[in-house]
């Protein structure tokens, strides 16, 4: 059997040739294990490529699982606590699942491949909890993450470079919709779908075409028709946050990994109400979530928008200057496009009402010396930002 | 006939923050525009199909992101992409390059000069300071400076040790960069030619003055205090253009309830009793409001649109006086393809920031004295960009727009303007970028050119002054537009300034429509609307 080299510490991406090369600040994280871009050159530049014109992420590290076999929809209509027996073939739906305690545990996007099943995307390891919730069901299972290549290409001008790459029909490609079609003689599928709250598409393909893939996309700025850079992860967290979009593991501990109890979450406490679905007899957690539901809520991630321009990294929020101490800030980003600080805050609720008032305690430091300051928060219930390009159909084509 | 709480005359990009400001504390506002679109030298117009303009202002870094923030302008469309690179390009074929990556940048200037290097860490630093405190000011109203004895510097040295407590020495440092010349100013830091004459070149913008006349070294300051994202000194692109900076302003303000009418010139402000009650248009109809607000340059204002029997003979005699020289041209140039720049290499990132022909202050000096001589400069700075390398929407696909900055043009050229005349000072501009592009001229398809002439008739700029009166020390803080009218508060009852011929001057800013809109407000015992200083400390 192969062994490892264990030296290479990090796995390369299919696309990761490209990524070097334009990898200016050779500025890596590890995504699952793999080598990943933090930033390739300037973060502000990289953000703005996503709001202004056409950004490409690899997101090949994405937890990718195939699901077929005769029980498929039955299983993961079981899995996840929306209904997602109405999703229609070459549709795509987000989900979360929770353990039997209504826990969330990962949350996610399920394809509806058609004749080849589904696919499962995740963000963290689920192959274990899958193979779980799969006894007694006649359902194949394949952890196919390394053998699928995928580029996020995000922004308003995405539909015209892509279009300009040589893929036809997506003018009618409506957000959440599959396309199957070819380039250059090679299958590829792209899907309507992002974690930006943009116009944007992923496409996904055998790693023997990614490089292949790469280059037809970004041909379109060598002939000088749209400006087309890659992004690294940094750039996404800041868009995503202003889009509204949680990350497990970040703004919530998943459910799998807890340790101290209180320390989970069920998706009422994330605010995710809006994707669990009592109508169908059964899935995993919901008669704890059905039991959770006739009682005041204790506690929920809020999207919080903290006034002022100092960071409210880590920030504990009070229910006035000097107050109660009433929650956290888990994660936050200055936002160049609304100029605001917006952030995701886990919030306690007193008899299920939200605190009338919430002011961040921020600790900030200036040519190191430290300060600490109060800055007054309002909640958004819709997400930050949104912009009606991210739907339109056809896009606009530049 | 309807009466409305406020009109606002001009829909400048100043104008119609003030607007905002009046309508979200309530008040039922109407801002009155001569032109068919609003904006003023905020603007971004189509002259040549497929083709978007921004006509005057280009980049944008001294708006104040709390107005951006307490306006909601990103919703309401408005993107400002921080601009990266750019170039100061050489006679002998070389240049200095602005790299946008600060290890690649330094071990450009050290390839000019290795000393200038580790001096452009202290340079960085000192004029940080100056920013720091200048930042402070912006949002606020000036003192009022008659409870103080000394004049002018002293004046304002002593504001600055009450708000900052600086010490002596350093409250004698900041007197010394307020009247020094921006050459002797980089000469105590700097020895390479180029050098100087890159970091020079925001000195002059604007002004009618040359590299070695004293003050310039402040006007440095004005294009070094604003910030894109908290980069202090950095400067941004507004997606679209500045069109959408005034376009974010208005529609945030028709959200709020106002209402704007374009093609509604004001050709006077009533008055009656010592309190402006209205205006009449030149069409002859009259609207009547309780508030008016001149968002129109200090000239204009008093000498336009306001009858002389209604003002004290004080602030005609200054109204007169108010400096307010126009020294720039522009050009906007639609292009076929991307120009090649000879000195750089295919893909350098330099093309994405400001580029500049003028390697020494000789050069620039030399420009100067064209202008002063009647003339344009035969060898002028220019500040190139082509912000269609990273915005899609001003230009078709593959195709691109130049904006050109020019200095020196001067207002009364000799014998007067004329088109032709017009057209040869855009000619010698064409020239200079065609020495460092070859391909430049055959891509050029439509070209927009505006001397001081176009700029005045156009926006109403007085004299085509960019700034709406010069940025000298005797036209700052509490001097502007004149002492004793800084507040702006105008002569006559219920009658108040919110141009950049206002503290703090000029520049797409926001910052005076938002404090004249605080003192109305304040007048009329209401919410104050206006947001605070974020603060840098
Ligand atoms: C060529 C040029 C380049 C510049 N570049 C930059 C730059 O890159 N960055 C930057 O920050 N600043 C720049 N500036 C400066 C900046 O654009 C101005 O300082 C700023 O836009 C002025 O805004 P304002 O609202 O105070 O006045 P204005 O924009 O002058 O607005 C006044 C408005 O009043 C209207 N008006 C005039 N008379 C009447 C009347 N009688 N009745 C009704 N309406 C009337 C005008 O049409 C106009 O819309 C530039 C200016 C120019 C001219």
């Amino acid at each position: 059997m192969e062994k490892h080299d264990f030296n290479q510490v990090l796995q390369l991406s299919p696309f990761h040739e490209r990524i070097d090369t334009l990898g200016l600040m050779k500025n890596w994280t590890s995504w699952n294990g793999y080598q990943t871009a933090r930033i390739f050159d300037t973060l502000a530049a990289e953000y703005f490529t996503i709001r202004s014109s056409c950004s490409v992420m690899d997101m090949t590290p994405m937890e990718k699982y195939r699901i077929t076999g005769p029980d498929a929809v039955t299983f993961l209509n079981r899995l996840v606590t929306r209904d997602i027996s109405k999703l229609k073939p070459g549709r795509v739906t987000y989900v979360v699942w929770c353990n039997d305690d209504g826990r969330v545990l990962d949350d996610g996007t399920i394809f509806h491949l058609g004749e080849d099943g589904y696919r499962l995307c995740s963000q963290h390891h689920q192959l274990d909890w899958l193979m779980i919730s799969s006894l007694g069901m006649d359902v194949s299972i394949e952890h196919e993450t390394h053998d699928i290549a995928a580029l996020s290409v995000q922004g308003p001008t995405a539909y015209s470079v892509l279009a300009a790459a040589g893929f036809t029909k997506l003018d009618t490609l409506k957000p959440f919709g599959i396309l199957n079609t070819q380039l250059n003689g090679f299958d590829v599928m792209i899907s309507r779908t992002g974690f930006t709250g943009d116009l944007g598409y992923e496409v996904w393909v055998d790693p023997r075409h990614a490089l292949d893939l790469w280059d037809a996309i970004f041909e379109v700025k060598q002939r000088g028709l749209y400006d087309v850079r890659p992004i690294g992860l940094d750039a996404l967290e800041m868009v995503r946050i202003e889009a509204g979009f949680i990350m497990p593991g970040d703004d919530f501990n998943t459910a799998e990994t807890t340790i101290r109890a209180g320390r989970d979450r069920s998706p009422f406490e994330l605010g995710l109400d809006w994707v669990v679905s009592f109508d169908k007899p059964y899935f995993t957690g919901r008669r704890a979530l059905l039991k959770e539901k006739t009682e005041p809520i204790k506690r929920r991630l809020v999207k919080l928008l903290v006034e002022g321009n100092k960071s409210p990294t880590d920030s504990f929020l009070y229910d006035g200057k000097n107050g109660q101490r009433i929650g956290a800030i888990k994660s936050n980003v200055w936002s160049p496009i609304l100029k605001s600080n917006l952030t995701m805050a886990d919030i306690e609720f007193i008899k299920g009402e939200l605190p009338k008032e919430i002011w961040a305690e921020i600790y900030y430091q200036k040519e190191l010396e430290w300060k600490s300051t109060w800055a007054k928060c309002s909640v958004s219930d819709l997400p930050f930002w949104s912009h009606p390009r991210r739907s339109q159909t056809p896009p606009d084509q530049f | 006939m309807k009466n409305y709480d406020a009109i606002v005359i001009g829909a400048g990009h100043n104008g119609l923050t003030n607007a905002a400001f009046l309508a979200k504390a309530g008040l039922d506002v109407l801002v009155l525009e001569k032109n068919d679109y609003i904006g003023g030298a905020t603007v971004s117009r189509e002259l040549h199909q497929g083709w978007k303009y921004s006509n005057c202002s280009y980049v944008c870094s001294l708006f104040r992101p709390e107005i951006y923030q307490a306006l909601d302008l990103g919703r309401h469309g408005l993107e400002v992409v921080p601009i990266q690179g750019g170039a100061t390009f050489m006679e002998n074929g070389d240049y200095y390059g602005n790299y946008h990556q600060p290890a690649v940048r330094r071990r450009e200037i050290a390839r000019h000069s290795k000393r200038d290097a580790d001096a452009a860490i202290r340079f960085d630093a000192d004029l940080m300071k100056w920013c720091r405190l200048i930042r402070g000011f912006l949002l606020r109203t000036p003192p009022d400076p008659t409870s103080f004895k000394w004049r002018d510097a002293m004046e304002f040295a002593s504001l600055l040790k009450a708000f900052y407590e600086l010490s002596e020495s350093q409250i004698y440092e900041f007197i010394r960069f307020f009247t020094m010349s921006i050459a002797e100013y980089l000469q105590e830091y700097f020895e390479s030619d180029v050098i100087l004459a890159h970091f020079s070149g925001g000195s002059i913008i604007g002004t009618g003055l040359g590299v070695y006349s004293p003050g310039t070294a402040y006007v440095l300051l004005h294009h070094a205090m604003g910030d894109v994202d908290g980069n202090v000194g950095s400067w941004g692109f507004a997606r679209g253009g500045m069109g959408s900076v005034s376009k974010a302003i208005a529609s945030s303000f028709k959200a709020l309830g106002g209402e704007i009418r374009a093609g509604a010139e004001v050709k006077e402000i009533k008055v009656s009793g010592r309190k402006a009650t209205g205006v009449i248009l030149a069409s002859g109809e009259e609207i009547n409001a309780k508030i008016i607000v001149s968002n129109l340059d200090a000239k204009r204002t008093f000498l336009n649109i306001m009858n002389k029997k209604d003002l004290p003979a004080e602030v005609v005699r200054r109204a007169e006086n108010f400096k307010i020289r126009g020294s720039s041209g522009k050009l906007n140039i639609a292009l076929d393809g991307m120009p090649d720049f000879t000195a750089l290499e295919k893909g350098s990132p330099l093309t994405l920031g400001h580029m500049h022909f003028s390697d020494s202050l000789e050069r620039l000096e030399r420009a100067y004295d064209d202008w002063k001589d009647n003339k344009w400069s035969q060898d002028p700075y220019v500040d190139l960009i082509i912000p269609t390398q990273f915005d899609p929407t001003m230009s078709p696909a593959g195709k691109h727009m130049m904006s050109v900055f020019v200095q020196y043009c001067p207002y009364d050229v000799e014998g007067g303007w004329t088109d032709q005349k017009r057209n040869a000072f855009g000619d010698t501009v064409i020239n200079q970028i065609a020495n460092h592009s070859p391909n430049f001229k055959d891509l050029i398809r439509h070209i927009e050119v505006r001397t001081p002439r176009e700029i005045e008739a156009e926006v109403g700029l007085t004299e085509g002054n960019i700034f709406q009166g010069e940025l000298t020390l005797d036209q700052l803080m509490f001097n502007r537009p004149f002492p004793g009218y800084a507040q702006y508060r105008g002569p006559v009852k219920n009658m108040y300034m919110c141009s950049s011929s206002t503290h703090p001057g000029g520049g797409v800013m926001g910052a005076p429509g938002a404090n004249s809109a605080r003192e109305i407000l304040r007048d009329l015992g209401k919410e104050n609307t206006t947001p605070e200083d974020f603060g840098d400390d």
